[in-house]
């Protein structure tokens, strides 16, 4: 790996100065699955890599029964799954569960998986899903985004010079909500999702009626993104087949894949219908379950 | 070249210091300036698990870990695992069944076996295939190795 100096800031400010500083010449590092390799194989070549895993606000997970879970940008998906505050978000369980094995997961974090901007990230359709905003740290203060708005492109967010995804915020899931990450890989285990799709489902107090739904997909776009219309089009229903026929098709609709070694456009297109159908099913049994 | 930083971390129970550069992995740490050669470079990049250690008992692959990361941590290796009084009893078991051909990707099942044992020790079948799944054995030997893991459990 090409020589490299490291920086291991404790504070949020300390951070945002060695970035402003830096500019592209630094890289984040937090569990270092993605950047590590990056590094090693040159597709990037950072002078600085600024360790951010010593700053305590990256590290939080926390949950606030009036705004919900906080989870520190540099937090392990296993942390993640492992505690008992993620248990009402699903979703984000599923994909944090399935990123590589168990020795990715102890590293990789979401912040990590997000600011890597890879179309495929698989929390990132599960965030999405899940509402989450991004708390970002900057010189000129601290912003807000939400996830779906975060990446612009492959390997590009929308992170400015010397800012820092601090962590996410989840609101609290309403009653009777079920969600769902699926993905389609062609092996069991340990690969690079070909599409992914997250969603949530939202019924009323009979459980019949759907009254609020978001799906978004994965590795069909440059970015992940969250199609408004294909979640809108299930609202108001009493999610019959119909119904959740016709959100897989703008679903679908939505979906621009590129063919590339994982699968054909075609493919994925295809795949974007079945998943969404397969997610929602999932995701309605869960908002059904008594728990939710 | 940037500047050697000074690490001091616990590995495999003692006190240890090194100096490395912060492009060096934590393998190459192990490998070349602790000459603990009994983690493995398979793939490097995050694929295979030969590498594997215990990060403060946390299963990583140390080749996605920088040497100065380790700063006032603990490491596992392979070299850590057998006691006193003789081998691990996964080591054991894995001689017993034979579950091993060339034997690269040893040193990263057993810590990975280990890891899974301490958070679930009477796993079944599918928990053990699941846990192993980021680890490869290119001489396929995974039956012997599954098998292996079980009867330790036992």
């Amino acid at each position: 790996m090409k020589a490299v100096d490291y920086a291991a800031p404790r504070t949020i400010s300390e951070a945002i100065t060695l970035f402003s500083e830096k500019g592209d010449r630094a890289r984040a590092l937090a569990g270092g699955t993605d950047v590590l390799v990056q590094v090693r194989e040159g597709r990037r070549e950072p002078d600085w890599l600024i360790d951010l895993k010593h700053i305590p606000e990256l590290n939080e997970l926390a949950f606030d029964s009036k705004v919900g879970l906080r989870i520190g940008a540099a937090v392990p998906c296993s942390s993640i799954y492992e505690s008992a505050l993620s248990k009402p978000y699903a979703a984000l369980i599923d994909a944090a569960s399935l990123i590589g094995g168990v020795q990715i997961q102890n590293r990789a974090s979401l912040g990590g998986n997000l600011c890597n901007a890879s179309p495929a990230a698989d929390t990132v359709p599960a965030l999405i899903a899940h509402e989450a905003i991004c708390i970002i740290a900057g010189p000129e203060g601290s912003r807000e985004t939400p996830v779906e708005k975060f990446c612009v492109g492959p390997g590009r967010t929308v992170l400015g010079r010397g800012e820092i995804l601090v962590s996410f915020q989840l609101p609290i899931p309403r009653k009777h909500t079920g969600t769902q990450y699926v993905r389609f890989i062609p092996r069991n285990e340990m690969d690079i999702a070909v599409v992914g799709v997250g969603v949530s489902v939202t019924l009323d107090e009979s459980r019949s009626r759907c009254i609020a739904a978001r799906v978004a997909l994965g590795a069909v776009a440059p970015t992940p993104l969250l199609v408004t219309e294909a979640g809108a089009a299930l609202v108001g229903g009493a999610l019959t087949d119909d119904q959740i026929n016709k959100a897989a098709k703008l679903a679908q609709a939505a979906a621009k894949p590129i063919s590339d070694m994982r699968g054909d456009a075609d493919y994925r297109q295809h795949l974007v219908g079945v998943l969404t159908k397969r997610a929602l099913s999932d995701a309605i049994a869960r908002a059904k379950d008594k728990e939710n | 070249m940037s500047k050697k930083v000074h690490v001091q971390a616990k590995i495999n129970g003692a006190d240890s210091e090194f100096l490395c550069e912060p492009r060096q992995s934590l393998l190459e740490v192990l490998r070349d300036e602790l000459r603990l050669t009994g983690s493995k470079e398979g793939c490097n990049n995050g694929n295979c698990g030969a590498c594997n250690v215990l990060l403060d008992g946390k299963l990583v692959n140390s080749c996605l870990v920088l040497g100065v990361e380790i700063q006032n941590r603990s490491v596992t290796t392979i070299e850590g695992v057998a006691g006193p009084e003789g081998l691990h009893p996964l080591q054991q078991k894995f001689l017993e069944h034979a579950a091993l051909q060339c034997g690269i990707c040893t040193p990263g099942f057993i810590l990975a076996a280990k890891a899974l044992l301490e958070k679930n020790p009477h796993p079944n079948e599918h928990d053990v295939r699941f846990w192993l799944a980021g680890n490869l054995c290119r001489c396929t030997g995974y039956d012997k190795i599954v098998r292996a893991v079980l009867d330790t459990a036992k």
